[in-house]
């Protein structure tokens, strides 16, 4: 079977198709839509950034990301996780939230500072 | 109250980074922000890929404001939050500046210069004429962006997003991260104002269709909104009759333009691009009126907050110089204006009796191109040709003039020439 992507690795954009049993790509410009083709078909992964609930005066949620990219189809799992959360303040920028979630060595830290 | 050196109106990106460079231990010097801490418009931006520039690492929206408000700290610098600017005016040389701030009402301030960086505000529904009813439920995606990530309201389950700039892109992956159902984003144009980045992991990644040319021809709902009508459109942005696709939301979000936020300094009379829609500024970063500066989103609407901040810090050092040294503007100017495929260019003038060498001049182009060309003139005569590659008009470009390269007092064109689309 075949699958269309964009390339997104530089500007140009190539719109390629990968063989999902040969691994072999058409249509791509360099050897590194290639690699993003195959990445992106066995093992598409992505960074996550959202909010969670905090205490503070001045903000209702506190945002926060992932440290690392995380499986793409893991991304609602770790929506629903965050909604467990109930952050007090003082929180520092950087500070844990979640620990190695599903096994990933990724940890979901705090984007910013809220002292109270 | 002993009057300012430098006042510093707005304390985003661009007013932080001002008040870092414009910073001197015999100046006395004012940040004002109307919300109640500072980062602007960063702090509700909490998706990543800013500061690849300006720090090399990729960082959110509220860590890079944070790194900035860090580098500010301690400077001994007067920062008065929650105070909304209501009107400047400037007599006998003196800048006064009538401000409201939550806890002390309503004063007035005095400055000698001042530094515009008040960012920018979005088109609105009124201002793109949306046919249809007016029922609630219709809102620019920034607002909601606010409303989702620092107040934490989502504002509907069912949404339909116009226009598919990088804001609409973001909220639309924001949206159904959050558990909405995103049922289509429409754009006017043939192709995307957005990144290609964010096409594949905002709309890809969630099944989100994206309508090239088209547009909202219908809104539905009495109260609240129920309902709307996509077109598709002919080459002359005319609905095609037949067309039609309806579907039932209750959120319509807006993405549809960035327009600098100055209307509080009206009674200043400054000139104003009508392609900006902000200040004309000589490359001192200096208004029509001496003494007045502007920088970032206030200025010129950015697609990149790393270029706010390398434009304040100019802006800040400028105005820094001309309280410190005393510095006198010329009436010796030489003009900058588009020539073909660029709408506009930045700064407007050169301020020639300023002894700079070189000068960053920032445009946009009107169309797209793989490869081409920017060809610099004065007058006449072509300075030099610089090649280009990926050009879309959501990009801004950048290209340094040396002040040797000039010839005489002709005004400098830049021009684009498409080479490959």
């Amino acid at each position: 079977m075949k699958k269309d992507m964009i390339c997104i690795v530089c500007p140009v954009g190539c719109h390629l198709t990968i063989d999902t049993e040969t691994l072999k790509t058409d249509n791509n410009k360099c050897k590194r839509g290639e690699r993003y083709a195959e990445k992106e078909l066995l093992n598409p992964t992505r960074m996550l950034t959202s909010t969670v609930k905090i205490n503070s005066v001045h903000q209702r949620r506190m945002p926060i990301k992932t440290t690392d990219a995380i499986p793409k189809d893991r991304l609602f799992d770790l929506m629903k996780m965050l909604d467990d959360v109930d952050l007090k303040v003082p929180v520092r920028i950087g500070h844990k939230i979640l620990t190695n979630v599903f096994d990933t060595g990724v940890d979901v830290v705090a984007s910013m500072s809220l002292e109270q | 109250m002993k009057p300012y050196d430098i006042v510093i109106i707005g304390g985003g990106a661009g007013g932080v980074a001002a008040l870092k460079s414009a910073y001197d231990e015999s100046l006395r010097i004012l940040l004002i922000e109307r919300d109640k801490t500072l980062g602007g418009i960063l702090k509700q931006c909490i998706h990543n890929g800013f500061g690849l520039h300006h720090y090399k690492e990729e960082l959110t929206g509220p860590e890079y404001a944070e790194r900035g408000i860090r580098e500010i700290e301690g400077l001994g610098a007067d920062v008065l939050v929650d105070t909304t600017v209501m009107d400047v005016n400037k007599e006998n040389g003196r800048f006064s500046i009538n401000v409201i701030n939550t806890d002390k009402g309503a004063f007035t301030l005095e400055s000698k210069a001042v530094i515009l960086s008040s960012g920018c505000y979005e088109r609105t529904s009124g201002a793109i004429q949306l046919p249809g009813d007016r029922p609630a439920g219709i809102m620019p995606a920034g607002s909601a962006q606010r409303y989702l990530n620092i107040d934490g309201y989502l504002v509907g389950r069912k949404v339909f997003i116009l226009g598919s700039g990088d804001i609409g892109l973001i909220m639309a992956r924001r949206m159904r991260l959050e558990g909405a159902d995103v049922l289509g984003v429409a754009e006017l144009m043939p192709h995307s104002n957005g990144l290609t980045r964010n096409i594949v992991q905002c709309l890809h990644d969630f099944d989100i269709p994206l309508y090239l040319s088209h547009t909202v021809t219908d809104i539905r709902g009495e109260s609240v909104l129920e309902g709307i009508t996509i077109s598709e459109v002919d080459e002359q942005f005319n609905a095609i009759e037949g067309s039609e696709k309806h579907f039932e939301v209750d959120t319509l979000l807006l993405s549809v333009g960035l327009i600098p936020d100055i209307g509080m300094f009206d009674s200043l009379k400054f000139d104003i691009s009508p392609k900006t829609n902000g200040a004309i500024v000589d490359h001192t970063y200096q208004t029509s009126i001496e003494g007045l500066f502007a920088c970032g989103n206030a200025l010129h609407v950015h697609d990149l907050v790393d270029f706010v901040t390398e434009e304040a810090t100019k802006a800040g050092k400028q105005a820094k110089d001309y309280i410190l040294k005393n510095k006198k503007r010329s009436h010796n100017t030489i003009d900058l204006t588009p020539k073909g495929n660029i709408s506009y260019l930045l700064p407007q003038k050169l301020d020639m009796g300023d002894a700079f060498e070189e000068v960053t001049v920032s445009f946009r182009t009107t169309t797209n191109a793989m490869t081409g060309k920017f060809h610099v003139y004065q007058g006449d005569t072509l300075l030099f040709t610089k090649k280009a590659k990926f050009i879309v008009p959501a990009e801004m470009e950048k290209l340094t003039i040396k002040r040797d390269q000039l010839i005489n007092k002709d005004p400098i064109n830049i021009e684009f020439e498409v080479i490959n689309v």
